[in-house]
């Protein structure tokens, strides 16, 4: 299985001196920005073993948006790596994953929230910080959604990218130790303009994050 | 909680395969859903009525109970931890909820054309389209088309994730019994599923049979399943207190 999974390694040429866009997004924090057809967008996680919660949109209209079943369905395949194609709810690529050190991504384990953490852990865990509160916060205070009209109706299954939830073939589903470590990336070119929404996952019950929430680097580069 | 029996129904109604429905589904009433000649697929959406902004969650359903698929004992979630309906009985073992729906291009990729014009009620129809058809009809539209429920398919994954679609998995008399535990917009399609291997446009109807069930008591095989849907249910039954 690690052999295999070693074998899908891909490393990018692309340095960081030459972004055009380089930012770290805090543990915690939302992330939204604009990435244009064509440019290639790096998440390098920092630190090792940290989900990240993303959802793309189409920036002409966001009405058309990754679609978790759609990128499972056209594909027949359940997790990410390189060259997966990420679907639009219209069937259309959005991107294709071009380098990946990581090796395996999920698309089912959607995102944490006050909420789903009642029902996971306990009904006192409401208060915690959860990805859900970061994209309502960002979807009402980020200029990317908020002249877009965007809302809770926006938010679909997401992608966690260096998340690792394994599904056997019984059908059982677990979060598992992450597969990721510091410096890991994946990295995705744009095919149209999308914009990208992103929470860097605040969740201490569960191992997705070691338990231990870290930053993550986000890059972006023009067509070579 | 009062399991179906034929002298209980309160009101039955076939959804010929490829068609698609809607209602208001109240608190306490449960469906069977009966694949009428095998292989049917029946693709299901949830919505609170008194604020459709809550929802069925497909991640939250399936790692609440970390499972991949759902048969009996299993909850369905919506987005904000309450337990919308539950599965009380299941003869067919596994229905699908990662794979979505299929739409009019995929349709006729694989089946070919047929429209009303040549074909009348008997055109193809895709999962999509006929989702949209119910949604529109309460004023909702693409942006609350969600990753639904597809009873009676089975969709098995490889330890790679690779998906294979397992034909001939629910045969005719099939049925899962599935009771409300809020009020739910139900929207249904039965087209086929999107990754059917079929190569002839023939979907299954579905019987729907609807009786009182009543609520979750303690001893619920769905509540018992697991300490996390015990929580959902808390939940639920708070939203109505």
């Amino acid at each position: 299985m690690s052999q295999a999974m070693n074998q899908m390694l891909t490393e990018s040429t692309l340095a960081p001196e030459t972004a055009v866009l380089d930012q770290v997004c805090n543990a915690g924090d939302p992330w939204m920005a604009e990435v244009k057809k064509g440019q290639t967008f790096r998440i390098l996680d920092l630190e090792g073993n940290q989900a990240v919660d993303t959802l793309f949109y189409s920036a002409i209209d966001p009405e058309e948006r990754y679609s978790a079943v759609d990128t499972i369905a056209r594909q027949g395949r359940l997790y990410l790596t390189t060259g997966s194609v990420l679907y639009s709810s219209e069937g259309n690529p959005m991107l294709t994953i071009t380098a990946d050190t990581c090796g395996r991504h999920d698309t089912l384990g959607g995102a944490c929230a006050a909420e789903s953490n009642t029902v996971r852990y306990a009904l006192e865990k409401r208060p915690m910080h959860s990805c859900r509160d970061s994209f309502m916060h960002a979807l009402n205070t980020c200029g990317c959604a908020t002249h877009r009209n965007m809302s809770k109706r926006d938010i679909t299954a997401n992608i966690n990218f260096f998340m690792n939830v394994p599904v056997t073939a019984e059908g059982g589903l677990s979060f598992a130790d992450g597969i990721s470590a510091p410096g890991k990336y994946v990295e995705m070119r744009a095919e149209m303009d999308v914009v990208v929404l992103i929470s860097n996952c605040p969740q201490l019950n569960n191992p997705c994050n070691a338990y231990n929430p870290t930053p993550v680097r986000l890059l972006v580069w023009n067509p070579v | 909680m009062n399991h179906f029996s034929t002298d209980k129904t309160l009101w039955e109604e076939v959804i010929p395969g490829g068609t698609h429905w809607s209602g208001l589904i109240r608190r306490g009433t449960a469906l069977r859903l009966t694949d009428m000649q095998g292989g049917a697929n029946l693709s299901a959406l949830f919505y609170n009525p008194e604020d459709k902004l809550e929802r069925y969650n497909m991640p939250d359903t399936l790692k609440a109970q970390h499972t991949a698929f759902l048969t009996t004992g299993n909850v369905c979630y919506s987005d904000m931890g309450r337990v919308m309906c539950s599965i009380i009985q299941d003869t067919v073992g596994w229905h699908d909820t990662i794979c979505g729906v299929t739409d009019a291009a995929m349709i006729e990729a694989q089946y070919g054309q047929a429209n009303f014009q040549t074909h009348r009620n008997d055109m193809y129809r895709s999962g999509k389209d006929g989702l949209l058809v119910e949604l529109a009809k309460y004023g909702l539209g693409k942006r609350d088309l969600v990753a639904g429920v597809n009873f009676f398919s089975k969709a098995q994954a490889d330890e790679a994730g690779e998906l294979s679609f397992v034909a001939g998995h629910s045969q005719a008399g099939s049925y899962v019994d599935v009771r409300f535990d809020m009020n739910v917009l139900l929207v249904l399609s039965a087209a086929p599923h999107p990754l059917d291997t079929g190569s002839e446009y023939k979907p299954a109807a579905v019987k729907l049979s609807a009786w009182h069930a009543g609520l979750a008591g303690p001893e619920d095989v769905c509540r018992n399943s697991c300490e996390q849907n015990g929580r959902g249910f808390v939940n639920t039954e708070r939203y109505y207190l």
